[in-house]
């Protein structure tokens, strides 16, 4: 036990030695091949363009978009879980509402994002419907396949136990499907963020790709990339929260069980 | 008393139908320990769920106590080849699931499920989980949970099969304490000879499939039969009938 987590520390800090490594390599590089700083500004130019743009603007969009992340993401987990139970209890209804959901899949939604702006307009609403649409397929799919998953003699044997639909729902088939579940989960977080991003590219006046599309405007590189590097932290701090509640919500699941080796 | 009536099962399934069982008559003696004896694909798995309505046979039917089995039997008691354990529940939760799904307050299922794991000497078990047991552990809290609710009927199928050869003595044995400590009637699904007469008052030899009743012989060694029984001229006697029973079949040859 205490030999693993040394090894995790050791883990941890050989990947910070080889990341400060990398970005002292980055700085070396631009200033002595001088690369112009509108093309790649040395990674101080960032830090330094991202303290003094942080509380002036980076923050509050910052804000908008992890509204926008939180509140579409939000609306995929209470659409796409009843919606997965429900295909997993009714054949018909897998029969006949999938191939649907499965043809609005197939669209290049990215495609649709102008129009959405102009349906629902420059603000959060229309961000957040892309959102959705972007990560609500993957967390459906995987929470159907977790729903019917259950080992059929495993059914048998609960059948035996109780008649009764609602204690065999929570108390089996739920927790049975809550490795799928958070399969879903982590894929369609990362969608989301994507979703954001380019509902903000499409048309948008606030948020951290409205703000990198004004740096680049401005030809303020260094700003972009200070945007760019709060928007990474963001893609991964919203992939490690799913992962830490995954770890929290399922100990028992092989998955997890490997991970914290 | 469990009785199956002219018993037919016929699936249809993708590639045509497929006739599991045919024309089984079986009665069984309340407190009874009955093994079915049978090569793989003849449809015992299928009778089990038959007899405890989960399966709807296409011909015949199955009465317990005069009352014809309509719906899911819930004096039963399961324990197939995997475990069926719950991994997101300890082993003291898996026993008590059974009390919990019958709404039996938390607290006496508990209890309960204490007294069956002392049994079978896993009580200092009762945190661990599922996947920190091996496959012998896991399988004697599967009959722990099995026998939770003291079932009028107890139905193993191949409970064994995944079992070293030691650990499948061994559980033998325990098995035989564990049920003459309780009046369950037994059915136990085999494809093991030897396991069959060690541990049963009557072996039923079912026939390729489709499924019938082919053979039906009690097994007068005394109990409980400890070890040493699998060398005593009885049961050499006893399994020489059946190898010959089924070397009839085609299942061996020579
Ligand atoms: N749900 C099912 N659908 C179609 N065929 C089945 C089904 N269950 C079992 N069978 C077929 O019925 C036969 C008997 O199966 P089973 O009862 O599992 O036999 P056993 O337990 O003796 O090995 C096999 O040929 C099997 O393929
Ligand atoms: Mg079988």
């Amino acid at each position: 036990m205490i030999k693993r987590m040394k090894k995790r520390w050791l883990n941890l800090f050989w990947g910070l030695i080889t990341f400060a490594v990398l970005i002292g390599l980055w700085q070396l590089a631009c200033e002595v091949f001088d690369v112009p700083m509108y093309l790649v500004p040395p990674p101080v130019k960032i830090w330094e363009a991202l303290l003094k743009y942080w509380s002036v603007t980076v923050r509050a969009n910052l804000l908008y978009t992890l509204s926008s992340i939180g509140i579409g993401y939000a609306l995929t987990i209470v659409i796409s879980i009843p919606l997965a139970i429900l295909f997993a209890t009714s054949q018909w209804l897998e029969k006949t509402v999938y191939p649907i959901l499965v043809a609005i899949q197939l669209v290049p939604k990215v495609a649709l994002a102008p129009l959405f702006i102009v349906w629902f307009g420059f603000g959060l609403t229309s961000k957040v419907i892309l959102v959705f649409l972007l990560s609500f397929f993957a967390l459906l799919v995987d929470a159907t396949t977790g729903f019917k998953s259950l080992n059929p003699r495993l059914v048998f044997v609960a059948k035996t136990m109780t008649n009764s639909p609602w204690e065999f729902f929570w108390k089996i088939r739920f927790p049975a499907a809550l490795p799928h579940i958070f399969t879903g989960f982590k894929i369609s977080i990362s969608s989301a963020t994507t979703g954001a991003i380019i509902a903000e590219f499409v048309g948008s006046n606030q948020g951290l790709g409205y703000l990198m599309l004004r740096a680049n405007g401005e030809l303020n590189t260094p700003y972009l990339f200070a945007a760019l590097l709060v928007l990474s932290v963001v893609g991964i701090a919203l992939y490690k929260l799913v992962e830490y509640a995954e770890a929290l919500v399922i100990p028992w699941h092989s998955s997890v069980r490997t991970r914290l080796q | 008393m469990l009785i199956l009536n002219n018993v037919g099962m016929t699936y249809h399934s993708g590639s045509g139908p497929v006739e599991a069982l045919r024309d089984v008559n079986l009665e069984i003696n309340d407190g009874e320990f009955v093994s079915l004896l049978g090569p793989s694909g003849c449809g015992k798995s299928t009778l089990l769920f038959i007899v405890t309505g989960l399966t709807v046979p296409t011909a015949g039917y199955v009465t317990i106590d005069d009352k014809k089995i309509t719906e899911p039997f819930h004096e039963a008691g399961f324990v197939f080849q995997d475990h069926l354990l719950l991994e997101w529940r300890n082993v003291l939760q898996n026993v008590s699931i059974q009390g919990e799904l019958r709404g039996m307050d938390k607290q006496v299922a508990h209890e309960r499920s204490m007294e069956l794991l002392h049994m079978v000497g896993l009580e200092d078990f009762k945190d661990k989980y599922p996947h920190e047991l091996s496959g012998g552990m896991q399988q004697r809290i599967s009959i722990c949970r099995a026998l939770h609710h003291d079932p009028k009927l107890l139905l193993m199928d191949e409970p064994f099969g995944a079992l070293d050869a030691f650990t499948r003595d061994q559980m033998r044995v325990d098995l035989e304490r564990l049920w003459a400590k309780r009046n369950s009637t037994v059915l136990f699904v085999t494809h093991d000879i030897s396991e069959a007469i060690l541990l049963s008052d009557r072996v039923v030899v079912i026939s390729r499939r489709p499924g019938t009743v082919l053979e039906q012989i009690k097994i007068d060694l005394p109990r409980p039969r400890n070890f040493s029984v699998s060398e005593s001229a009885e049961f050499l006697s006893y399994k020489h009938r059946l190898t010959k029973t089924f070397m009839e079949m085609g299942v061996l040859y020579e």
